[in-house]
């Protein structure tokens, strides 16, 4: 795992660099990009391309769940490759905080899955997850999947990382 | 007769190109080669901007067209940004010619062009009003409508590409962060045109053919803006790179994209 690898050197306080709080940062922003931009491109692949539960465009779309999709689309792709870059100037900066890293990829691939399930699917009525008569159980596995990814990323943030671990 | 001139005068810029840039890599000028890998991107680029104008994509149906699309809008723009035509241009032309060169590019209109704003009204515009209203079938029946659009097309799909990631030296150049809210906005406006394309197909066309022409015209997009989003990545990371190590910053290895 290149996550671990990058920041064994110095557990989860980087030995390089200037260890400040910006660092920190970085490492949650990294992580939360590239967490938002593996989210949408699971969604893409996984329930648009292989298992077709999702449609391209069911044509019954309104204008505002369109352009928030071709928003969020587009977004997706900029954060997975922005995130990526990002990994690779803390690696060179020998600044990796795995945990930080972790509790971010969480927090975006959640957060992301989050609006995707509620705003975009319920209130814009972009799509829906599967064209099945009960629809809610899909809904709840959805966003219950989200929160708990929320909720990790957010305990990962939270806890205290031991010195010299 | 009338049918040749919308052969000929594409073909004939094409190789106009093709012959200037040669000349001027071959130009005893200075001592340092031009990169071969520049002028390869520049014969291929003009090569698929050829093949979109006067090959099989300008027969074709829908999807051909949107193959030709992709490929005269933003792939052979990449290739001929690759290319660094203006650096050429600049380093192969006498000293007078060359100021006067860069006192144009250093211009107000030339700002005005350049601004990441300009670019992706121009390329997202274009292609907004090419679909949205009779334009695309008018430039399918009348070859000099069809000159014009696809001379747009190209024209524009350069103009982007060389103002987001594009190699040659412009010195009205917006900031990174400018850039890439450009390129995202730029990225979901195609998205969009495109799911708007294939639920409702332009005058003319067959349901299925749009369908078809638009999901390859969005995932051939995607897979384009791909490219320009790394490009802008390795940009960043170069110029933050000189923060952390300034004597190591510039790798020494072949680049994936030119540097200025």
């Amino acid at each position: 795992m290149s996550a671990g690898d990058a920041g064994v050197s110095g557990g989860d306080r980087g030995t390089g660099g200037t260890g400040g709080p910006g660092e920190v940062g970085r490492n949650i922003v990294s992580g939360a990009l590239l967490g938002v931009g593996v989210a949408a491109f699971v969604d893409e692949t996984v329930f648009h391309q292989l298992l077709h539960w999702h449609h391209f465009y069911d044509r019954s779309t309104p204008a505002a769940g369109l352009v928030s999709d071709g928003i969020f689309h587009a977004f997706g792709w900029f954060a997975t490759v922005a995130g990526l870059f990002l990994f690779a100037d803390l690696r060179r900066r020998r600044s990796v905080r795995p945990a930080r890293w972790w509790a971010g990829l969480l927090l975006g691939a959640g957060g992301f899955q989050l609006y995707d399930g509620t705003v975009q699917h319920k209130l814009l009525r972009l799509h829906q997850i599967r064209y099945v008569e009960d629809v809610a159980a899909y809904d709840w596995t959805w966003n219950v999947l989200a929160a708990a990814m929320i909720v990790a990323g957010l305990v990962l943030l939270r806890r205290r990382i031991p010195r010299g671990a | 007769m009338h049918e040749h001139h919308h052969v000929a005068l594409p073909g004939l810029l094409l190789l106009a190109g093709l012959c200037g840039y040669t000349a001027l890599v071959c130009l005893p000028r200075r001592r340092r080669p031009w990169p071969w890998w520049r002028t390869a991107s520049w014969f291929a680029g003009l090569g698929a901007a050829g093949v979109a104008v006067l090959g099989p994509p300008a027969r074709g149906g829908f999807v051909a067209h949107s193959a030709g699309h992709l490929l005269l809008g933003m792939l052979a723009p990449l290739l001929v940004c690759a290319a660094a035509p203006v650096t050429l241009l600049l380093r192969g032309l006498p000293v007078g010619g060359a100021r006067r060169v860069s006192r144009l590019l250093r211009g107000a209109p030339a700002g005005a062009l350049t601004h990441p704003v300009t670019a992706v009204l121009l390329s997202a515009g274009g292609l907004g009003l090419l679909y949205a209203t009779p334009l695309y079938r008018l430039a399918a029946t009348h070859p000099t409508v069809g000159l014009l659009v696809h001379a747009h097309v190209f024209a524009a799909g350069c103009l982007l590409t060389a103002v987001l990631v594009g190699p040659d030296p412009m010195p009205h150049r917006a900031p990174l962060p400018v850039r890439a809210v450009a390129l995202v906005a730029f990225m979901a406006a195609h998205g969009i045109l495109m799911k708007v394309l294939y639920a409702h197909p332009p005058a003319g066309v067959p349901a299925g053919e749009a369908q078809r022409g638009a999901m390859l015209m969005y995932y051939g997009g995607d897979a384009l803006d791909l490219v320009l989003l790394v490009l802008l990545g390795v940009q960043w990371y170069r110029t933050a790179g000189r923060a952390v190590s300034p004597p190591r910053a510039a790798p020494t290895g072949s680049p994936a994209w030119p540097r200025r």
